[in-house]
């Protein structure tokens, strides 16, 4: 992949420069409308109404009393719902993901809090209150098992998410086990997760003429359109979704979900434009939520820490009928060199919601275990965590043994501890105090992919030089909007002022979204195909107009700079005055960008975390007092919205480290902390002072911008440096998330 | 949330008239915790008496030396008042060591004497709960309890008070003003809380419709006064844990001491076992792990929630020893 020349010429300083956010002024405002700030006219309020057993088959849906509630339209059941399409029962989770995706059509209850009817009243008042009056008859009610019986009948997945096989294997593992000097086997536990975005999921649908339009808080318009078109049994133009903001996502709102095929199905059942804004206790059966794992790393080293063998097993968890694998394993399968090395997964079924995306899915809980591991083979090395990590520098990938289009972890161990005073550190644990707090400073690897998937991208170039980028792209607070303004005017030589974003439409050039930390990559590929073509025309008009003052030249002597269309000397004439007179009614160009599929590079952004923790030598309780995380994630498009990414990357990283924990109760299979009093994230007085650091990093393989996405990274590993720094502080090893202060003081009390 | 009448009340007497005048009534002043149980219709009231605009909101000297604090005096101003900041230190660090500024705003000392459990069974109405719903059980006793109770509790519900103010109060002795309708009566703080035996639904002495409209804080205690909190994360986190302590000290002997505890009881529970297992003995290290251990003699934990117990003793002796470093 070439890096497109108009990017690293950046003659206008757009590429890198932290512009302000293009979005900005709307927030603020208010002004900006988010999924269910849509009320259009005759609008009803639909409210869905949970199962309160896991398992079970409905035998009968008492609507009557809800139906008299004054106020209330009608009560869609199975018995009422629009014909809908079968789920998929592809093994790929994209193909399942995009296909149909029916609400109200089965009588197998799946899981607790499943909706399994939707009121439709005047008020929201009415609607909720009415809800509350549906009962449910179920036979055979059946929760399942908790997660350690369901363990017993774990199977072996086809594939992981990412098509990638469940297990790898080479070298001789065992053998490496039976000889090894150093070795280390350790078994992590990391819980049920929920993404837990401030916006709550919403949708308002209406159908207009046979087609379906819904206005969603979702991170990929073109993936929801095409699942809903699916489950009502459309065509791909009878059905457009609409996003324009999105008040965080995580994962959690990817594809057509419940709330909005409910909407839909609302619609369609009454006529009248439906609005489906779940509760935040509805939001957490509402999608998929983060699978609860256990992980076995063993490690055998030589004494001087060299790598002889790597083996991570993983067990997770899936739904009754979904399979989606937390491949916890396959940082495992790229971080560190050793001849020997092995990975497996295994998933339970348990009677919840199928699992989903969460931030760094596979790399968030993968990293916890492999860099706790790390660092207990450290100490029982007696080496620096760092001096281990760079000592197992693979040259190249050490599973495919691909080459690396770029890898910066050693530059990110070694700035990172330069900014962070790593030397500050005491090997020994429990040496450094601050009045009652024992202070203690933990490290840990980071990766994740550096990938792309498909996406379409439109130019359209006005007379007066001022241009409208259009893409079905997602901005779920990260920068969209305001990068894809970057690259349009750095390709154009334009302000930015000068161009419009449309994003977040279905009926725009399709998008995946903002998923997999791709989306820069994926959008600004497009975009920037679209603007390599678009370059292409503008100086064709410039060289063969009659008037232009560039008549003759060749194209390659042609720049766009402030405005102007121009040769190296300067000589030329402003863009405007050549689109009005040789292109008066506009000029565009569009590219649809298709991944890479050679193969030919291994291809991963990667960082290393920093942590300083404090925990009350009395009470156990962990504060972080501040991180610093160093990444190499390629060229870097606006350090502000980067720099924003990764400080929010590593707060949530706090919270898998310190408290996050969906309690599931497996005497009714059901999620207990279903809100955001108990089920807790970082408040502001626990997110310290946190830096990010990123290396240079130059990269003229991974796309066409040479850049690596910075939506996930930032989270991976920050739990194993908060509890690698817990250690340090108290020489108490937590392996079991979130390190909460009973499991730190049954630790001190067992050590005194 | 089911339908409900609405009215406001001018005066306590109109209140408590126009409590009787309803079926299902329930006062609403702050509304910070009532609102989110009615709309998960934990509490189903049919009408709601509003008394946020009576003229209760006041602070004033008592001739006794302390303070008379009006019941619908919002938490933010009740902790920033220089009069209990400067005389009742604990108890301010206790408010703002509770919910969040925009809860504390709305919140009121009333109100705040009357929050209900957190426990994660009461809020689901699918699930057994004696406090709740009479009859149907306990499911937090063999299921999630972390934050449960470990004093005081019994086999019917083993829910925590959850809220921070009162446990300073019950250390200050307290004194609660209501309004009823038998005409106005006073009693201490410890009295206006039930243990729940075998009627965890029944949680205080109030009679129905009686208001409470002062909160009444003797003249302070001698001695140096902490509250310390412990929870999961820095803010926004109800106690795992809180003392609330006074502690005089001459010569090295324990000549005061008042002891509350927050988190580990269904009540705001003073800690008597250990000021009795304190008074007059060295102010050591070694004293207050043996008041600790006084008042942790008849407490146990139920899986989930047996952390509480080091917890609490590690804490109390801690809180203890920090008082008498600062006296």
């Amino acid at each position: 992949m070439q890096i497109a020349p108009f990017i690293t010429q950046n003659f206008g300083g757009h590429i890198g420069q932290s512009s302000p956010r293009a979005d900005g002024p709307v927030k603020v405002q208010g002004a900006a409308r988010y999924a269910a700030e849509r009320h259009p006219e005759g609008m009803l309020y639909g409210f869905p109404v949970p199962t309160i057993t896991g398992g079970g088959r409905i035998a009968a849906i008492r609507t009557a009393a809800a139906e008299a509630v004054p106020g209330v339209v009608t009560v869609i059941t199975r018995s009422n719902a629009p014909d809908q399409a079968a789920a998929s029962t592809a093994d790929g989770v994209i193909e399942r993901i995009m296909g149909p995706q029916p609400n109200l059509t089965g009588t197998e209850i799946q899981f607790h809090g499943e909706f399994v009817a939707l009121v439709l009243a005047e008020t929201y008042e009415a609607a909720r209150d009415a809800a509350a009056l549906v009962t449910i008859e179920v036979e055979g009610a059946d929760p399942g098992p908790d997660f350690e019986h369901a363990l017993q009948t774990a199977y072996t997945p086809k594939s992981l998410v990412t098509g990638d096989p469940a297990d790898t294997a080479s070298g001789d593992l065992e053998a490496a086990f039976a000889t090894a000097p150093v070795q280390l086997d350790a078994t992590y536990d990391t819980p049920f997760e929920h993404q837990s975005a401030m916006e709550p999921h919403a949708a308002v649908a209406w159908w207009e003429d046979g087609k379906l339009i819904v206005q969603d808080a979702n991170q990929g318009v073109s993936i929801a359109a095409t699942a809903l078109a699916a489950t009502f049994k459309l065509q791909p133009d009878q059905v457009q979704v609409i996003s324009h903001f999105v008040g965080g996502g995580f994962g959690g709102k990817f594809g057509a979900l419940p709330h909005s095929v409910l909407a839909a199905i609302g619609a369609k059942v009454s006529g009248r434009p439906v609005k489906v804004a779940l509760t935040r206790q509805q939001v957490f059966t509402g999608h998929g939520h983060r699978s609860r794992t256990r992980q076995r790393i063993r490690l055998a080293a030589e004494h001087d820490g060299t790598l002889v063998a790597i083996s991570h097993d993983t067990m997770a968890q899936t739904s009754l009928h979904g399979d989606f694998i937390e491949q916890a394993g396959v940082m495992s399968r790229i971080m560190y060199a050793a001849p020997n090395r092995g990975t497996t997964h295994r998933v339970a079924r348990l009677h919840t919601p199928t699992p989903s995306f969460m931030r760094a899915p596979g790399e968030a809980p993968g990293a916890f275990a492999l860099e706790c591991a790390m660092d207990e083979l450290a100490v029982k090395l007696g080496m620096d965590p760092i001096a281990l990590r760079l000592r197992n520098e693979p040259a190249a990938d050490p599973e495919s043994g691909l080459p690396w289009s770029s890898r910066s972890f050693r530059a990110c161990l070694e700035q990172g501890a330069a900014a962070f005073g790593w030397n500050q550190r005491s090997p020994k644990p429990g040496t450094r105090q601050d009045g009652r707090w024992l202070v203690g400073l933990g490290v840990a690897g980071a990766t994740y992919p550096a990938s792309t998937l498909p996406a379409s991208a439109r130019i359209t170039l006005h007379p007066d030089a001022t241009a409208l980028v259009e893409i079905a792209a997602a901005d779920v607070g990260t920068g969209t909007y305001t990068i894809l303004r970057q690259v349009a005017a750095e390709a154009l030589g334009l302000q930015e002022s000068a161009i419009e974003v449309r994003i977040g439409d279905s009926t725009l050039p399709m998008a995946f979204g903002a998923a997999g930390s791709t989306g820069a990559a994926s959008f600004g590929s497009a975009v920037t195909g679209a603007a390599l073509t678009l370059r292409t025309k503008l100086a064709d008009l410039a060289r063969t107009d009659d008037a232009s003052p560039l008549r003759g030249l060749n194209s390659d002597a042609i720049e766009f700079r402030a405005g102007r269309v121009q040769d190296a000397e300067g000589r030329g004439e402003p863009l405007s005055a050549l689109l009005s007179r040789a292109a008066p009614d506009g000029i565009g160009a569009d590219h649809s960008h298709a991944p890479d599929s050679s193969k030919a590079f291994s291809m991963h952004a990667f960082g290393a975390q920093f942590a300083e923790v404090g925990v009350d030598m009395d009470t156990g309780e962990v504060r972080t007092r501040r991180m610093l995380g160093a990444f190499g994630v390629g060229r870097v498009l606006n350090p502000r919205t980067a720099e924003s990414q990764m400080h929010g990357g590593m707060t949530m990283g706090i919270g898998q480290a310190l408290m996050e924990e969906t309690i599931h109760d497996a005497r009714w299979g059901q999620w207990v902390n279903r809100d955001l009093g108990e089920y807790h994230v970082p408040t502001n007085a626990d997110v310290p002072n946190i830096q990010s650091l990123f290396v240079e990093e130059r990269d003229d393989q991974v796309n066409a911008l040479g850049i690596k996405g910075v939506g996930e990274i930032g989270i991976v590993g920050v739990a194993a440096a908060i509890a690698n720094a817990v250690y340090n502080a108290t020489g108490v090893r937590v392996r079991d998330l979130p390190i909460t202060l009973d499991k730190v003081l049954a630790g001190l009390d067992a050590a005194a | 949330m089911q339908p409900f009448t609405y009215e406001r009340a001018t005066t306590p007497e109109a209140a408590v008239a126009a409590f009787a005048a309803h079926h299902g009534t329930r006062y609403i002043a702050g509304g910070t915790n009532l609102l989110d149980l009615m709309k998960l219709q934990v509490e189903t009231p049919e009408h709601l008496v509003d008394i946020s605009r009576l003229p209760l909101a006041a602070i004033d000297d008592t001739p006794q030396g302390g303070l008379l604090i009006g019941a619908n005096v919002h938490n933010t101003a009740l902790a920033s008042d220089p009069r209990i900041r400067t005389r009742y230190p604990a108890l301010a660090e206790a408010i703002v060591a509770g919910a969040s500024a925009q809860l504390r705003n709305k919140a009121t000392t009333a109100g705040n004497l009357l929050q209900r459990t957190r426990c994660t069974y009461f809020y689901d109405t699918a699930r057994p709960c004696n406090k709740r719903t009479p009859g149907t059980g306990c499911a937090a006793l063999e299921g999630h309890n972390r934050g449960l109770a470990i004093l005081g509790a019994s086999t019917h519900c083993i829910a925590t008070y959850p809220g921070d103010m009162a446990v300073p109060m019950q250390a200050l002795d307290a004194i609660v003003h209501t309004h009823g309708p038998a005409g106005p009566r006073t009693f201490p703080l410890d009295a206006l809380y039930r243990l729940p035996g075998d009627t965890p639904d029944l949680e205080t002495t109030l009679h129905p419709g009686e208001l409470i409209t002062h909160v009444e804080l003797p003249p302070p205690p001698p001695g140096a006064q902490t509250y310390r909190k412990v929870r999961d994360r820095a803010s926004y986190a109800f106690a795992l844990v809180s003392v609330a302590a006074i502690l005089h000290v001459e010569a090295g002997t324990v000549r005061s001491i008042r002891i509350a505890l927050g988190g580990v009881a269904p009540k705001p529970w003073r800690a008597r076992q250990a000021e009795a297992a304190l008074l007059n003995r060295p102010a050591t290290p070694g004293s207050f792990h043996a008041a600790a251990d006084a008042e942790l003699a008849h407490a146990h934990g139920h899986g989930g929630n047996d952390f509480k117990l080091p917890l609490l003793r590690r804490t109390l002796a801690r809180t203890l020893a920090a008082l008498a470093e600062k006296a």
